[in-house]
């Protein structure tokens, strides 16, 4: 189907999709704990920080560009568990995958989780912001380079 | 058979006291026969990192919308969602959740639809909840089903619809958004999603009071005389007034129905669910832009 996934983000999806809905919620809420801490480069300051407008709660994004490799980071609040499994999808999906590879990811990859149901289409959307903020991140940091 | 309400001296002056309940009431009660506590959240996973001992969960999005159509569930589906988690028609039902009990309210309010009788509001949801350091768990509540009956929704005394709102024009509109919102900059909250309403702005003559006038720092409802200055003094609401609120999707507006109506004791307010995304998006209703209410449009 979508096999030109990068293999980081087409296994997240087969592991979504093997389970029953209440279960993607619980791996959804694994996602939530497993986002890492900022590195301490970051860590004082939020000025690099992006903040995602699509979400319904405050989370903010950084990628970096290493050569041609990805690094994303991400940091939300601990009360809003939900963002913050959407934040580390992404950050885990992403990471190490070269800038080209991040700019081909289908816009619609949120989508592809199988989470409307168990979380609501709404939702999923926050994550679809996420995603295409890091996109425009890496084609103007590429740009200033 | 109900649970004792709670006599907590800052709620004597409320209209309907027995709608509300302290933490200090909560903890002191947990697992008193009849009592149901449910946790509902703007976050779905929010309630899995921990809640309050024995709460059950109600997710707006996934459980009380109908999954197809712009509307909440129907008689069978409500009996079937709350009976499947201990809720008898009887029992004790007290809801609390996050960002100043919104979701929690807009809850409280269907759970009006369906006439149940006895459902109340933590006052300050989870956040004061958590802010005291009170227990939590992540052990997901073994609820035992029972039986509910299945109860037609009324949608005509708590509720409006768009052509509800045309005719209501030139009684009392209160438009619980953000000043941001109401002037119409923007059609969402700050910092919240597009949600799709193609036009900006309030509806005529309604008068603008964000809903989070009605909560004190620490997310508690504020006490009658601060909500009389917020509600009869500055919005101009008179004793027997039917007074229709609106927001963006009407979860907003659910609290400010909820303070009208149990703290302020209005008789007669609907909440407009269809809200800003259903008036900003439909054809030839009047609009007004800017920060003033604006007149009532001739008919």
């Amino acid at each position: 189907m979508t096999s030109d996934l990068p293999e980081s983000l087409a296994e997240i999806r087969d592991d979504f999709l093997a389970l029953s809905q209440p279960d993607r919620l619980q791996l959804l809420l694994e996602f939530s704990g497993e986002l890492p801490a900022l590195p301490e480069h970051l860590k004082d300051h939020p000025d690099l920080l992006e903040r995602v407008e699509e979400c319904q709660s405050p989370v903010f994004i950084v990628v970096e560009l290493d050569g041609e490799t990805v690094r994303m980071h991400a940091t939300a609040p601990r009360e809003s568990p939900t963002t913050r499994g959407f934040a580390s999808i992404l950050v885990q999906g992403l990471s190490g995958l070269s800038a080209d590879d991040v700019l081909a990811v289908p816009p619609d990859y949120p989508q592809m989780l199988g989470l409307n149901e168990a979380v609501s289409p709404l939702r999923v959307r926050g994550m679809s912001g996420m995603l295409s903020r890091v996109k425009r991140q890496i084609a103007m940091k590429r740009a200033l380079a | 058979m109900p649970v004792a309400t709670d006599p907590a001296a800052q709620f004597t002056g409320f209209a309907h006291p027995e709608r509300i309940v302290s933490t200090d009431w909560l903890a002191a009660h947990l697992g008193e026969p009849g009592l149901v506590v449910v946790e509902s959240d703007e976050d779905v996973l929010l309630y899995e990192t921990g809640h309050i001992p024995g709460a059950v969960k109600v997710d707006w999005h996934t459980e009380l919308n109908d999954p197809v159509t712009r509307d909440y569930i129907d008689g069978a589906g409500f009996a079937a969602l709350v009976g499947g988690k201990g809720i008898s028609r009887d029992s004790t039902v007290v809801i609390y959740g996050d960002k100043n009990n919104w979701w929690a309210a807009y809850a409280l309010w269907v759970f009006t639809l369906f006439g149940h009788e006895d459902v109340r509001l933590l006052d300050g949801g989870r956040a004061k909840w958590e802010a005291e350091g009170r227990e939590y768990t992540t052990e997901k509540a073994a609820a035992q089903a029972v039986e509910y009956p299945v109860v037609e929704r009324d949608d005509t005394t708590i509720r409006a619809f768009k052509d509800d709102v045309l005719e209501h024009l030139g009684s009392p509109l209160i438009d619980v958004r953000s000043p941001e919102e109401f002037s119409g900059e923007r059609t969402t909250a700050p910092a919240y999603p597009e949600e799709g309403a193609l036009r900006g702005g309030h509806i005529p003559s309604a008068q603008n009071v964000p809903w989070a006038k009605a909560v004190a720092d620490d997310g508690t409802f504020r006490p009658p005389v601060e909500l009389d200055e917020v509600y009869r003094a500055g919005a101009g609401l008179a004793e027997g007034d039917p007074v229709i609120a609106y927001c963006r999707i009407g979860e907003r507006s659910s609290h400010t129905w909820f303070v009208l109506t149990h703290l302020l004791g209005f008789e007669n307010v609907r909440n407009y669910d269809g809200s800003w995304t259903e008036w900003g998006s439909a054809v030839r209703v009047p609009i007004v832009k800017g920060s003033e209410p604006g007149p009532v449009p001739q008919r």
